[in-house]
C-alpha cells in the first residue's frame, strides 16, 4: 500500500487468541454477544481486527475498560506477545515494507530497542529495579550496538536530565526511586535510541495527580520535540484528552467507535462508549 | 518333566557359580582404557566436536559421575579421558604447579587408568590439563589445553533463568553483560573482574574464560593449540579452537589491562614477565613465586 510511506506506524487486522482457537472463534465472541470467550473452544479472543495509523507528531489513544484487550493489543506491537494475526509497519523499519509479526526474533527484538519504544505501567517490567538509573539506560544503547564509555554516560546524562531524574540520583539503583521517578527513567530508557514510535501502557495508572500532571507534561512535551507518534493505551480519558487527538474505543476485544479525541468525548454514538464518557464525567 | 521343574532346572542354570570376594576385588579394579566406558567417551567426544565446530558455545553432555567429586575439576578430566590415547604424555596442573593435591591426584588417575605417560615438563607433554592458569609459554606446539570449569555460563551472575540465557545467546543480547561492565566501571572506577573475565569468542559468543586469571585471557587470542573447557557439575564442553578470535569485553575507550603488581619479583628466577603467586610475610613485605613452578624451574636451572 502507498500509505506505508508515510505513517510512522501501519497496524491491520491484529488479533490475539489465547488458546487453541478453533475457526468459530472470531463469530463467537465480539461486542454483540458481550463476551471474549469462545464458548465453542474456550479460547479468549483478547483483541481481534484491530487497524491504525498514526503519523509522526500524531497521537492516537486506545480507551476501553479492563479486559476489552487495548493492552494485549498494545503489547503484540511492542513485541512482548505473538499475535494470531494482522500486520504492523514501522516507517523506520526497512521503509515500512517488513511486517514487524514476520521479523525473525533477533530483528524483533532489534525493533523494540531501536524503533518501537513501550513504556509500561508498572516500571519493573520495563526497567530492572536492582540496576542504576544510568545502568537501565545502557542497557538500551549497549543493545543498539554502543560500547564507548564516556560517550554512553554522556548521552544518558542527557536523557536523564531531560526527563527530570535529578543528576546526583543517576548511579542510584532504580528500586529506591519513587513511583514518578520510576516512570521518568523509563521513559528516558525508551527514548535512548530515539525510536520513532512510543507506545504509553497507562503511563500514569498508579501515581499521585501532581506527580501524574508532571509525567504527561513531559510526555507532550517530548512528543513535539523529538516529532514521536504516540500510541496511548489508558482507561483514564483525562490522559486520553490530555494527549491524544485521535481515539479508538474498545470493548469486548473489537474496535467499537473511533473518531477525533474530543468530538467523541463530547458527542459519543455507540452505546458503550456512551457509557464509558458518561462514567467518567 | 513337569513345568516346575523345567523352571527351577533353567534358573539353577542362570545362577553364576559362587565366586570369592578376591575374585570380586579383581575384577573391579580393572577399568577399561581411561576408565570411562567407549560409549561415554564417544559421547565426550561428540561433544567436543559440536563445541570446535561453533566456538564459545556451550554444549551440553551427560556428566559422568567420576572417582572425584564433581567441582574438582571432573569435567576437565573427563575430556582429558575422552580424548587421551596410548602414546598421549599428560601434564596436569592446579594453578600453575604441578604439584598441587587436586593436579598430583588427578595425574595418578589418569596414569593409573590409561598407563599413559605423565610429565611435568610443559615442552614434552601432548596435553595439558589445568585449573586456573595457561602455561606461562601458552602452547606453542600446538598442544590441546584442557581446562577445568566450575561455572561455565559468563551470564550466570546476570540472569538466573536458564531459558532466557538460552534465549540471549541464541540472539547474542548481550547488552545486559555491558550494563554489569558499566555498572562496576561506575562504582569501582574500573572494571574489577579479576578471574574468568568475559571475552567473545569469534565475534559470536560470549564466554566465560572460566577460574584463569586476566593475565592468561590475552593468551586465548588465536592461541596455537587447541582449548577445550570441562564443566562437570554443570554438564557443559566448550571450545576455543586453534587461532580464534579472543576478544575481551571493555568499552572502547577503557583498555583492557592485566593484572600487575608493581615491584614484585619473583624470588627464584627473578622473573617480572610472569604471573606470581604471592606469600604473606610475617613481618616483612610479602615475596613473590611464580605461578607456573615448571616455567620457574626451568629459568632456575637455566641462570644457575
Amino acid at each position: 500500500m502507498s500509505g506505508a510511506q508515510e505513517a510512522a506506524l501501519r497496524v491491520e487486522g491484529l488479533g490475539k487468541i489465547f488458546g487453541p482457537g478453533c475457526p468459530e472463534c472470531v463469530a463467537a465472541t465480539g461486542p454483540e454477544l458481550a463476551r471474549e470467550l469462545c464458548a465453542v473452544c474456550g479460547s479468549i479472543v483478547a483483541c481481534w481486527d484491530v487497524g491504525f495509523e498514526v503519523a509522526a507528531g500524531e497521537s492516537l489513544g486506545i480507551v476501553g475498560e479492563s479486559g476489552s484487550g487495548k493492552s494485549t493489543a498494545l503489547r503484540c506491537l511492542a513485541g512482548d506477545q505473538a499475535p494470531t494475526a494482522g500486520h504492523a509497519y514501522v516507517r523506520s523499519v526497512e521503509g515500512g515494507t517488513a511486517d514487524l509479526f514476520t521479523l525473525p526474533a533477533a530483528d524483533r527484538r532489534r525493533v523494540g530497542v531501536e524503533d518501537v519504544g513501550m513504556v509500561y505501567q508498572d516500571p519493573a517490567e520495563g526497567l530492572s529495579l536492582d540496576i542504576t538509573a544510568g545502568g537501565n539506560v545502557v542497557d538500551r544503547l549497549a543493545a543498539a550496538g554502543w560500547r564507548h564509555f564516556g560517550r554512553m554516560r554522556e548521552r544518558l546524562l542527557e536523557l536523564l536530565s531531560r526527563t527530570e531524574v535529578p543528576a546526583e540520583r543517576v548511579d542510584h539503583v532504580v528500586r529506591t526511586f519513587s513511583g514518578g521517578m520510576r516512570q521518568r527513567v523509563q521513559i528516558a530508557k525508551v527514548l535512548a535510541n530515539r525510536p520513532g514510535v512510543l507506545l504509553l501502557d497507562e503511563p500514569t495508572t498508579g501515581l499521585d495527580a501532581s506527580v501524574a500532571a508532571g509525567v504527561l507534561d513531559l510526555i507532550r512535551d517530548l512528543q513535539e520535540e523529538l516529532d514521536l507518534a504516540v500510541v496511548v493505551v489508558s482507561h483514564d480519558f483525562r490522559v486520553i484528552e490530555m494527549l491524544t487527538r485521535r481515539v479508538l474505543v474498545m470493548q469486548h476485544g473489537r474496535v467499537v467507535e473511533q473518531g477525533l479525541t474530543d468530538q467523541l468525548l463530547e458527542d459519543p454514538q455507540h452505546p458503550y462508549s456512551q457509557r464509558l464518557v458518561a462514567a467518567a464525567r | 518333566m513337569t513345568i516346575q521343574e523345567q523352571m527351577s532346572a533353567e534358573l539353577n542354570s542362570a545362577v553364576p557359580a559362587a565366586r570369592s570376594t578376591t575374585d570380586l576385588l579383581d575384577e573391579a579394579d580393572r577399568y577399561s582404557f581411561a576408565f570411562l566406558d567407549e560409549l561415554s567417551k564417544r559421547a565426550i567426544r561428540r561433544a567436543i566436536l559440536s563445541a570446535v565446530a561453533v566456538p564459545g558455545y556451550q554444549v551440553p553432555f551427560a556428566s559422568r559421575d567420576m572417582p572425584v567429586a564433581r567441582g574438582w575439576g571432573s569435567g576437565g578430566l573427563q575430556i582429558t579421558l575422552g580424548i587421551v590415547g596410548p602414546d598421549d604424555v599428560v601434564k596436569v596442573i592446579d594453578q600453575g604447579d604441578d604439584a598441587g593435591v587436586n593436579a598430583a591426584n588427578l595425574r595418578r588417575l589418569i596414569q593409573r587408568t590409561t598407563g599413559v605417560t605423565t610429565t611435568l615438563d610443559r615442552r614434552e607433554a601432548t596435553i595439558v590439563q589445568s585449573r586456573h592458569r595457561i602455561p606461562e609459554e601458552g602452547m606453542p606446539d600446538g598442544q590441546v589445553l584442557v581446562l577445568q570449569v566450575p561455572v561455565p555460563e559468563a551470564l550466570r551472575g546476570i540472569e538466573r533463568r536458564q531459558s532466557e540465557l538460552r534465549r540471549m545467546h541464541a540472539e547474542a543480547d548481550y547488552s545486559r553483560m555491558w550494563v554489569a561492565l558499566y555498572e562496576d566501571y561506575v562504582r569501582h572506577g574500573a572494571i574489577t573482574k579479576s578471574t574468568g573475565y568475559p571475552v567473545l569468542v569469534n565475534g559470536r559468543y560470549v564466554m566465560q574464560t572460566s577460574p584463569i586469571p586476566r593475565w592468561d585471557v590475552p593468551r586465548l587470542h588465536h592461541h596455537e593449540g587447541l582449548a577445550l573447557f570441562g564443566a562437570g557439575r554443570e554438564k557443559r564442553i566448550y571450545a576455543v579452537p586453534p587461532f580464534t578470535d579472543v576478544v575481551p569485553l571493555t568499552f572502547e575507550d577503557i583498555p583492557f589491562e592485566v593484572e600487575r603488581i608493581p615491584g614484585a619479583v619473583c624470588v627464584r628466577c627473578g622473573s617480572t614477565e610472569s604471573y606470581l603467586s604471592e606469600i604473606p610475610q610475617q613481618d616483612s613485605p610479602s615475596r613473590w613465586v611464580c605461578s607456573d613452578t615448571d616455567w620457574c624451574d626451568r629459568r632456575t636451572a637455566g641462570q644457575s
